[in-house]
């Protein structure tokens, strides 16, 4: 952060007693608390999930503050059920993510670098499925598989978040091979590298950090996925829908630790990802 | 030999994940209308007859609900984009070097669940909990009064959930004006209102547009924040459906009801497009 200071030119450049910058200070300035009150407001429930997974409840009920504990941090896993639905909740987000990272880096891949037929049909199913309501897509799959006399299950859950992953990893991925410089794999093939070599040895490096953003976007949606879920699941019980099962009933503590644990990760791994790919870009 | 390879190779690419879009986006969307309109039950199992009653049903009992929905989701797409403006405008041109910082600060909801943060203003808002309590012990509010179970708790909770969506598009859009372009328009004595409404409102205006497509079509279908902040006198569209699809089993009435939400919707969309030119449309969707 020092350094960005240090880039930015000394305010003492200017004269002091300029008109113009004084006039854009007055907006800026109210426009500014007015930012920071947005981002507060933004916030208030992420902070009132964090302090009261610190609550000293006495009760199955986490509803009124009681004193400070980390007593629930070492129950984490002492309700069963909810356990169980974050184990699936983790394993159907692992193995979606890779697979709607395989199938949308395809996709990408094959929009980004060749012209073919069917590319615009294809651009518009991605771009249906992006802006279609969640609601509309977890009822048209409950409406197939009713129809098929299929089982709901984890296979289900995991069928439907693959299917709305996959559009978010092709157009990341799509974006990053766009830009790609064709000279560097003409070179590869001039010294003689097969196609095949030229693609893992060479494109595949280069368009990595966009297919492995794809797949930790793909993991993000489908671990907080409700709506789609909900439809899919039949009795199989995640995460996001453990805590709706739970909400008339009042939510233990335990919920709110292990929402603030994933919102911790969460944020660690986004601001790693992010240093990392500045220090890329500059180095 | 090879040049037939590279010719089939998109195909090969793009086969596995089209075929998955087309066998659970596509198929699924023609397996709902079909369950529209069969006729039957859950015990005896449905038939398909042309029921277009079901539409016809399901408009007469529902469409209280469906015509909640839609103003709800007009409510909170005005109070989005009034919320959202100085917002996006503030990070694009005073944000400086800590425009990412500022965007990730907005994003950051996004790192609780989406059901959880929404249970979270249920605990704030409850009747005796931390923003209510106090105001009713010094008596600025009365005892009986309540903003869970009310359509402000509702449009309230949707606002929220969705603040992101409409901020980054305008966001976008802000950030690609040219600040000579604004200097220019100054330089031909424009005052600063003049040069914000001929200039730089236009140029926002196709990142409103998206912002309103990205907001008002989930925001219409939620049933999420009514079930958990509303009461029986705000129930939206999105959990008539939901109720039918997963309590009641009733098939065809749900798909029936999903059809004509989606209808809706389109239609709403279009002609919203057309009021604001299709150009612009073309270029969001091309995005």
């Amino acid at each position: 952060m020092s350094q960005t200071t240090l880039e930015r030119p000394a305010p003492a450049a200017e004269p002091a007693h300029a008109a113009r910058p004084k006039r854009r200070l007055g907006g800026g300035t109210l426009l500014f608390i007015y930012t920071w009150l947005v981002i507060l407001w933004l916030i208030v429930p992420i902070f009132v999930m964090i302090a009261f997974s610190f609550n000293d409840t006495k009760g199955r009920y986490n509803q009124e503050w009681q004193g400070f504990t980390f007593k629930w941090y070492g129950k984490i896993f002492e309700i069963e059920d909810l356990t169980k639905a974050l184990w699936t909740s983790l394993i159907i987000a692992v193995i979606s993510s890779l697979l709607s990272g395989a199938l949308g880096t395809g996709i990408g891949y094959a929009l980004g670098r060749y012209r073919f037929r069917g590319s615009g049909t294809l651009n518009l199913i991605m771009f249906a499925t992006i802006s279609s309501p969640e609601l509309i897509m977890g009822a048209s799959l409950l409406s197939l598989f009713v129809s098929l006399a299929l089982g709901l299950g984890a296979v289900t859950i995991t069928i439907a978040h693959v299917m709305f992953s996959i559009s978010f990893v092709a157009t990341i991925v799509r974006a990053r091979v766009v830009t790609l410089d064709r000279s560097i794999e003409e070179a590869a093939a001039d010294l003689g590298a097969s196609a095949w070599t030229t693609f893992w040895k060479v494109t595949f490096p280069i368009i990595l950090p966009a297919v492995f953003s794809g797949v930790l976007l793909a993991f993000a949606l489908s671990i907080d996925d409700f709506v789609v879920t909900n439809f899919t699941a039949g009795s199989v019980t995640t995460f996001p829908l453990w805590i709706w099962g739970s909400t008339r009933v009042g939510l233990p503590p335990q919920v709110n630790v292990m929402g603030t644990l994933i919102f911790a990760v969460g944020v660690l791994i986004a601001v790693i990802t992010n240093i990392r790919s500045r220090s890329g870009k500059r180095g | 030999m090879d040049r037939v390879k590279r010719q089939l190779a998109p195909y090969f690419l793009v086969l596995p994940g089209g075929l998955w879009l087309l066998l659970f986006f596509a198929i699924p969307m023609i397996a709902m209308l079909s369950l529209s309109l069969q006729q039957g039950d859950i015990v005896n199992g449905y038939q398909f007859t042309f029921h277009w009653q079901n539409y016809t049903d399901a408009i007469d009992s529902y469409h209280t609900q469906l015509i909640r929905s839609l103003i709800y989701g007009a409510v909170a797409t005005i109070f989005l984009i009034v919320l959202a403006f100085p917002v996006a405008y503030w990070i694009a041109f005073y944000g400086g070097k800590r425009k990412s910082t500022y965007l990730f600060l907005l994003l950051l909801p996004f790192f609780v669940s989406f059901v959880l943060r929404t249970i979270s203003w249920r605990q704030i808002l409850t009747d005796d909990g931390p923003v209510l309590k106090p105001l009713k012990e010094i008596g600025l509010l009365s005892d009986s009064y309540h903003i869970l179970g009310t359509p402000a708790a509702v449009i309230g909770g949707l606002v929220y959930n969705f603040l992101p969506f409409m901020v980054l598009p305008i966001y976008v859009a802000l950030e690609r004006i040219d600040p000579r372009v604004v200097e220019a328009a100054r330089d031909l004595y424009a005052n600063p209102a003049t040069a914000f409404r001929k200039v730089i409102l236009p140029l926002a205006l196709p990142g409103v547009f998206a912002g309103v497509l990205m907001s008002f079509v989930p925001v219409s279908s939620d049933y999420v924040n009514s079930e958990v902040l509303g009461s029986s006198s705000t129930t939206m569209i999105g959990q008539v459906i939901q109720a039918q699809y997963l309590v009641n089993s009733d098939y065809p009435t749900a798909s029936a009801l999903s059809f004509i939400l989606m209808a809706v919707l389109l239609v709403g969309i279009f002609a919203y497009a057309r009021a604001l030119g299709t150009e612009d449309v073309m270029k969001v969707a091309a995005r």
